[in-house]
């Protein structure tokens, strides 16, 4: 049945009507005016007027004023607000720990970025537009033997705005050509911006796009969009459909709280089903819609879920993953054989995170298997712990994996964005699986195509005793594929678990806040060291740290340390990173990817990955080296791995000849 | 009829005051959430716009004030340009920074602000930090505008916070 919410006026010409005048037009009243006496019924619509009027600034007010969890922090933010000119007052350590904080003491003079730095920054293998603003991956998708890729896009600036879709193809999800805008804001209903959203292939193979426009009132709307052309295995051109928006916020739901719509699903009812983040006061919701053809919808009274205190919910995703098989599957299989996952990307905090749980199609809800680590709350999973965001996934049918993009902003200044012309990056597409060995986390790995950039390569194996450093000469280091794997020595192991008086580190170990990569404890740390410069006085160290857990088990942490990453006092350096289940028998396993100003760091085959921004002011070009390290007080660390140098994309701007060349490959 | 005309005009009086007391109200309650108090409601008040805006209204109100202020700030570096020749460098970067300011956050926040908050507080928090990187680059004590750029960082602040209650 078609929903009564489609037929809501949000339009140019709407009117409030609590604002407009508080008389009705009733012919009978009118009449009945004529007779009565005129001076009492002018009181009692005085009346009548003062009061609704009267309600209107209650309720105005209340919309206003929504509660607000940081109250408290703010306060006592607001007290220790120092006037040190190079402390950013006020910013609390609740909020947003990726957005600014400035580093250094209140002398630090300021950092002047030229040229030669800021051109360095540029990746040679990630995706990213030639210039200009990106962010949200969108619509990704295979067809025709293409992979298809949109992205949220400021055509004018190197800062968010005027947000249109962007659009690449590629045979193999690293080598790119840019091709022309695919929708721009052309529509009342996309005015303010053509924000993200995901494609669905129908049973006959064609294609429908939903998208969120904010339309020329600010408001969230749903729209549909196909290619005007099945027959283009481009897609160059996109066709809006003539009735949108098919969805507006319903009834409960603000207006700006409702964007992102998923992939559709088919339900067990032959409908067609999706989800569309969203939130109620602070608890992050998930609204469900089932349709047959896409433009009329009806709207579940069930949620998928909802976690209190996680705010809004964006760019929800919503897919199965197979509990025994290490392959992606399409985003409508169910049955025993299926765990299925929903993640979210919690605006308060910029974190994607998810869970695995059971979906029940009868009446379109999910639970997690573990609520204690439920969607959104700050100690659930993540994807990725560093610097990523906005995350969407898609099935290839072609190879038959479910791929995943994450949106990688910058982590310097917006000045030296509008300097270097250009902002954000795509992380490297990554196959997503669920962990047959643990059960309870997701896997991830770079695409296999990534490894057709490798040139040279050069393997080593070494010992390296407790403090140690060791440069690994491989030539340039700027842009490296690197695969290890690590033994600590039995005997330091032995030591540290026998000892019954050895501290429980474990507890209270965190990447974050136990001081990076300098600090050593007995079994760690231990790792690379990337765009260092040879005196060390820039570098990210990407590290194991074991330490010994509850019931004499070692825990291990996985971390990535970008505090001295960059003598620049403009620049976010955060240290990243999270444990990493390591199981019996396994060695430590670690891939870091480098490609100038991005480090993307997977730990035991992707249980835990991490993805930074750095932005080294000496070690760039013939400066940037690689070391290994061993800051281990006790262990010595056996060390086998392979460094490869890797070529560029060569991501090229739209010309017939670049997509021919493409084709051939 | 005069007592007619009498009821219209106390209603209507008891409408304005109540109206603007209760609008009133939401400048004040707004600013009690903020870091500044006392600075969030001098620059509403000081905006004929607060009486009638909403939270995003205010938002706007302070994000006007931060290109008013910046632009005044060029105009003291350009000033200064002449008046202490020797501290050019660190002018030249207090230009870019806030230019900066003035053309990209501005900008982003006002469109973000309406539709996608959370670009706004970026903008915002990133407003701040130009100001204050300007201010660290002069050596101690001759700085041209450290008033200026003090008042930019708890402008931002406040800006902020108030950004923070629209996501």
């Amino acid at each position: 049945m078609a929903s009564s919410d489609a037929l809501l006026p949000i339009s140019a010409r709407e009117e409030d009507p609590l604002l407009s005048d508080g008389s009705r037009s009733d012919p009978n009243a009118e009449t009945h005016r004529r007779r009565r006496p005129v001076k009492g019924l002018l009181a009692v619509s005085f009346g009548l007027l003062f009061i609704a009027f009267y309600v209107a600034l209650i309720a105005t007010r209340d919309g206003s004023t929504r509660s607000n969890v940081d109250d408290a922090e703010i306060k006592s933010d607001g007290t220790a607000t120092a006037t040190s000119r190079a402390r950013l007052a006020g910013v609390s350590e609740k909020s947003n720990d990726q957005l600014w904080k400035l580093s250094g003491d209140r002398n630090t003079v300021a950092f002047s970025w030229n040229n030669s730095m800021l051109s360095w920054q540029r990746t040679a293998f990630h995706f990213q537009p030639e210039q200009n603003w990106m962010n949200d991956p969108n619509g990704p998708l295979f067809y025709k033997g293409w992979y298809h890729f949109f992205y949220q896009y400021n055509p004018n600036a190197a800062v968010w705005g005027d947000i249109v879709w962007g659009h690449a193809v590629s045979k193999d999800l690293i080598h790119w050509v840019h091709l022309p805008l695919a929708m721009v804001a052309d529509q009342w209903y996309d005015a303010n911006g053509v924000w993200t959203g995901s494609a669905t292939f129908l049973e006959d193979g064609s294609i429908v796009m939903l998208y969120t426009g904010s339309t020329d009132k600010s408001v969230q709307v749903q729209n549909l969009a196909y290619p005007e052309d099945l027959n283009d295995p481009l897609l160059l051109k996109w066709v809006k459909y003539s009735g949108n928006p098919v969805l507006v916020p319903p009834p409960g739901i603000l207006p700006k709280d409702f964007r992102d719509p998923t992939t559709a699903w088919k339900t067990s009812a032959g409908k067609w089903r999706i989800t569309i983040g969203s939130k109620i006061n602070r608890t992050g919701i998930s609204l469900v819609y089932d349709t047959t053809d896409f433009k009329t919808y009806e709207k579940l009274d069930t949620l998928l879920h909802k976690v209190p205190n996680t705010g809004m919910w964006e760019c929800v995703d919503f897919y199965p993953v197979s509990k025994t098989l290490v392959k992606g599957l399409d985003t409508s299989v169910n049955g025993p054989d299926v765990k299925h996952i929903v993640k979210a990307s919690m605006d308060d905090t910029r974190i994607d995170h998810y869970a695995i749980g059971t979906y029940f199609d009868s009446n379109g809800t999910w639970i997690p298997d573990d609520p204690t680590i439920d969607v959104g709350i700050s100690t659930s999973l993540r994807y990725d712990y560093g610097k990523f965001y906005a995350s969407k996934t898609f099935y290839d049918q072609n190879k038959g994996r479910r791929i995943l993009w994450g949106w990688i902003g910058e982590s310097d200044s917006e000045s030296a964005d509008v300097q270097k012309g250009w902002s954000s990056l795509q992380g490297i597409p990554r196959t997503v699986v669920l962990d047959t060995k643990t059960g309870k986390n997701l896997v991830q790995w770079p695409v296999e195509e990534v490894k057709s950039l490798r040139l040279s390569s050069k393997k080593f194996d070494m010992e390296v005793g407790p403090g140690s450093l060791v440069h690994i000469d491989v030539g340039s280091a700027a842009q490296l594929d690197i695969e290890a794997e690590f033994e600590i020595n039995k005997e330091s192991l032995d030591k540290i678990l026998g000892d019954a008086s050895a501290t429980v580190e474990a507890e209270e170990f965190s990447c974050q806040k136990s001081g990076g990569s300098t600090v050593r404890g007995a079994l760690g740390p231990f790792g690379f060291s990337v765009l260092a410069h040879e005196s060390l006085s820039e570098q990210t160290p990407v590290y194991f740290y074991v330490a010994k857990g509850k019931d004499s088990k070692l825990k291990t942490f996985f971390c990535t340390d970008s505090s001295r990453s960059s003598f620049a006092n403009d620049v976010v350096k955060p240290v990243y990173g999270s444990s990493v289940p390591v199981l019996k028998g396994e060695k430590l396993t670690m891939r870091i990817l480098v490609d100038h100003s991005i480090v993307e760091a997977f730990g035991q085959g992707g249980r835990t990955c991490i993805t930074s921004r750095v932005y080294p002011t000496k070690a760039i070009y013939g400066a940037a080296k690689l070391f290994l390290f061993n800051n281990a007080i006790d262990a010595t660390i056996t060390a086998s791995f392979n460094v490869w140098q890797m070529n560029s994309a060569f991501i090229h701007p739209y010309s017939e000849e670049a997509v021919r060349a493409l084709s051939r490959t | 009829m005069k007592m007619i005309k009498i009821m219209i005009i106390v209603t209507m009086a008891m409408m304005m005051g109540t109206a603007k007391s209760a609008m009133g109200n939401i400048v004040d309650q707004t600013c009690k959430q903020t870091p500044d108090y006392t600075l969030c409601l001098s620059l509403l008040n000081s905006d004929p716009r607060s009486s009638s805006a909403d939270v995003v209204g205010l938002g706007l109100i302070l994000v006007d004030k931060i290109k008013a202020l910046g632009t005044e700030t060029i105009g003291q570096i350009n000033v200064a340009y002449k008046t202490k020749p020797m501290l050019k460098r660190e002018l030249d970067e207090c230009n870019l920074r806030y230019k900066t300011i003035v053309e990209a956050d501005v900008h982003t926040a006002i469109i973000a602000i309406k539709g996608n908050p959370k670009f706004a507080e970026s903008a915002v928090v990133d407003a701040g930090i130009e100001a204050s990187i300007c201010q660290g680059g002069f050596p101690e004590g001759q700085s041209p505008l450290t008033d200026s750029t003090q008042k930019m960082v708890k402008i931002c602040d406040v800006t902020r916070a108030i950004v923070r209650m629209l996501l």
